[in-house]
């Protein structure tokens, strides 16, 4: 009776834990195994170490994987993020013929299949005389994040009060001035937002990404080609420090916001 | 304080200004001074246009037809930014990512002014929220953002302040004490104001001149006494309060006054209060300069026999009363809890009378309740 009464009363708390425990013990796993002194194989645990982290570059290649990634990354998100805000302004803030039609073709990269996409991509780039590697994987990446970046900045945008621009207006700001001061600064948290999806987005692509980059290696072509022989814990180390990284900017992106809103 | 252009200034003037969306006429072919330093309120119900009309001087719509000047400058075709004209705006929207401070020089800034801190303390002191410089608006309270935004405005010393319904989404306590200060600050400040609201308790306390808008157009306009005293159409008699509006004929002359036939009673009227076509009248009295007497009783002036309460309700300061007339009219009449005595009640036959100064008279072919419903749905 006692039992039934204290289950009930904690029932969400212990679906709470479960559900975590679900969704994080990869992660811990992930994390555990970054110590584990195992030489090339990471497959089983064979000790503690510190050596993984303290030399991250390890294992042959990993941070030169790890680097193509961010170029990619880089590049792609301020090219996604700079074309998709003006994309998402456009739709959100002017009529025009076309208009729908755009608002439906931007959803379409996020609704094929990325292996259709990746596979396209290759035919098109072979037949247009473009060898696979870096800038062809760059401008597929664009091409995917764009979407994500519109759909993120106009959900922004929509949710703006016309009238604060029509206060600016009123207050002998001129157009750029409006937009500048007014618009942008209040837009600016839906574009940073979009820029780290983007970023996100484009560090773990692998299908598209292992269809275009020919000799190109990044980080999951990496992770993906190295677990036929054994993944080696620095990848383990990466793959850790990128998860707290994420971790550390969603808190601090929390405490300041609650910061502001005092 | 710097002036936001000096060289504009003087009466705003609105001649022959029509503004269509589609098939809806929102404004109508409006012509409207509003003399330079004035308290100037627009009144009238929701899609009255009086927003619309508020929106082509701030330069927020184009008219379709007709300008817009202020003095001597047309600006009808101008950019918000280019015209000395501020707004209040009906949720005030404050810069959310600016500080107060920032909120008020907005617009000194925006005009290259580069010593804004003077001018800024100075609109924070008139608001008396001097300590508030450095918060965000959210951290402020309803009352106190409304005072931010007339700031916000006020400081560009514009030549016309425009305020959209401000204190609407105040409580009535807050509201009435904002409305005082209003009224000061505009005494204060000398700017022409114009105000939009569909409250006319909001729009008599605060301005000079009132327009009564209706259906996009001006239905009466003058000095808050002048409009409850004497209005000239159904609607503005309605809306301004309540009156009591009576089907009758003019039957002959007696000096200044005509003589009503309603319902075989005579009363009589004030020529200079008559706004009838022809014979056909509606006679209108606002129910509290209405006496009321047990029936029997010899009374003066204009004096309407036969009636019967139908109901009374005491409300304090004074007691209102239906009375129900042979015609099978209600009429409301309100008498101040001043005299003592046995209260009238429900059943009491009565005779009412009133001084017939206090009448005025509308074309007799108006609708006699225009003005009633829409007012009873906003308060």
């Amino acid at each position: 009776m006692r039992l039934t009464w204290w289950f009930r009363k904690n029932l969400i708390r212990i679906y709470m834990v479960l559900g975590f425990t679900y969704l994080f013990v990869p992660v811990a796993y992930t994390f555990a195994f970054s110590f584990n002194n195992g030489g090339k194989s990471n497959l089983v645990w064979k000790g503690f170490t510190l050596g993984n982290w303290q030399n991250p570059c390890g294992a042959p290649d990993v941070c030169l994987a790890l680097g193509n990634s961010i170029r990619v990354g880089l590049i792609s998100t301020v090219a996604a993020t700079f074309l998709g805000t003006l994309i998402a302004f456009a739709l959100g803030r002017h009529q025009f013929k076309g208009r729908s039609t755009t608002n439906t073709l931007i959803f379409l990269p996020m609704a094929t299949p990325e292996v259709v996409l990746g596979a396209s991509l290759l035919a098109m780039f072979l037949n247009l005389g473009i060898n696979p590697g870096f800038w062809p994987v760059v401008i597929a990446h664009v091409m995917f994040c764009i979407s994500f970046v519109v759909v993120t900045v106009k959900a922004r945008i929509a949710s703006l009060d016309p009238r604060l621009e029509q206060a600016a207006m009123d207050l002998y700001a001129n157009e750029f001035e409006t937009f500048r001061k007014v618009t942008l600064p209040l837009v600016a948290p839906g574009i940073a937002g979009a820029a780290l999806l983007a970023f996100s987005l484009s560090f773990d692509d692998f299908i598209i990404t292992n269809f275009n980059s020919g000799t190109l290696t990044t980080f999951p072509k990496f992770v993906y080609v190295a677990s036929a022989r054994g993944i080696p814990a620095q990848a383990n180390v990466i793959g850790s420090a990128m998860f707290f990284l994420a971790l550390f900017i969603v808190i601090a992106g929390q405490l300041v916001n609650k910061r502001k809103a005092r | 304080m710097a002036d936001a252009s000096s060289s504009t200034r003087g009466d705003l003037r609105i001649v022959d200004v029509t503004k269509s969306f589609g098939d809806f006429t929102a404004v109508d072919d409006l012509t409207l001074t509003i003399p330079e330093g004035s308290f100037f309120a627009l009144l009238g119900p929701s899609g009255c246009g009086k927003t619309t009309t508020l929106r082509m001087i701030a330069g927020l719509e184009e008219p379709t037809q007709g300008s817009i000047h202020i003095g001597n400058t047309d600006i009808t075709h101008t950019r918000p930014y280019q015209r000395p004209v501020n707004t209040v705006f009906q949720n005030y929207a404050l810069f959310p990512h600016l500080s107060i401070f920032e909120n008020i020089a907005f617009g000194l800034r925006r005009r290259g002014i580069k010593d804004v801190k003077e001018a800024v303390d100075k609109v924070l002191n008139l608001v008396e929220l001097p300590h508030l410089a450095q918060r965000k608006p959210v951290q402020l309270s309803g009352g106190q953002q409304q005072r931010i935004a007339l700031a916000r405005a006020i400081v560009n010393r514009p030549a016309l302040l425009l305020l959209d319904e401000p204190l609407g989404a105040l409580d009535l306590k807050l509201r009435r004490q904002m409305q005082i200060e209003l009224k000061w600050i505009q005494t204060e400040v000398g700017i022409t104001f114009v105000h939009v609201t569909h409250d006319q308790e909001e729009a008599m306390t605060m301005a000079d001149t009132i327009a009564v808008m209706n259906e996009g157009k001006v239905e009466q306009m003058g000095t808050p006494a002048d409009l409850y005293d004497n209005p000239k159409t159904a609607f503005v008699a309605n809306f301004l309060g309540q009156s009591n509006l009576i089907e009758g004929r003019i039957d002959g002359n007696d000096g200044d006054n005509f003589v009503v036939d309603v319902f075989g009673q005579k009363i009589k009227i004030n020529k200079n209060r008559s706004h009838a076509k022809d014979s056909s009248v509606l006679a209108g009295v606002r129910p509290e300069k209405i006496r009321i007497q047990p029936a029997g009783t010899a009374m003066s002036g204009n004096v309407l026999t036969g009636g019967v309460i139908s109901d009374a309700s005491y409300i304090g300061v004074s007691t209102q009363y239906q009375v129900e007339m042979p015609w099978k009219q209600e009429l409301m009449v309100f008498e101040q809890n001043d005299e003592g005595g046995q209260p009238l009640e429900k059943g009491d036959a009565v005779t009412l009378s009133w001084e017939p100064v206090f009448t005025f008279a509308l074309d007799g072919r108006e609708d006699a309740f225009a003005g009633s419903e829409v007012h009873a749905d906003e308060q």
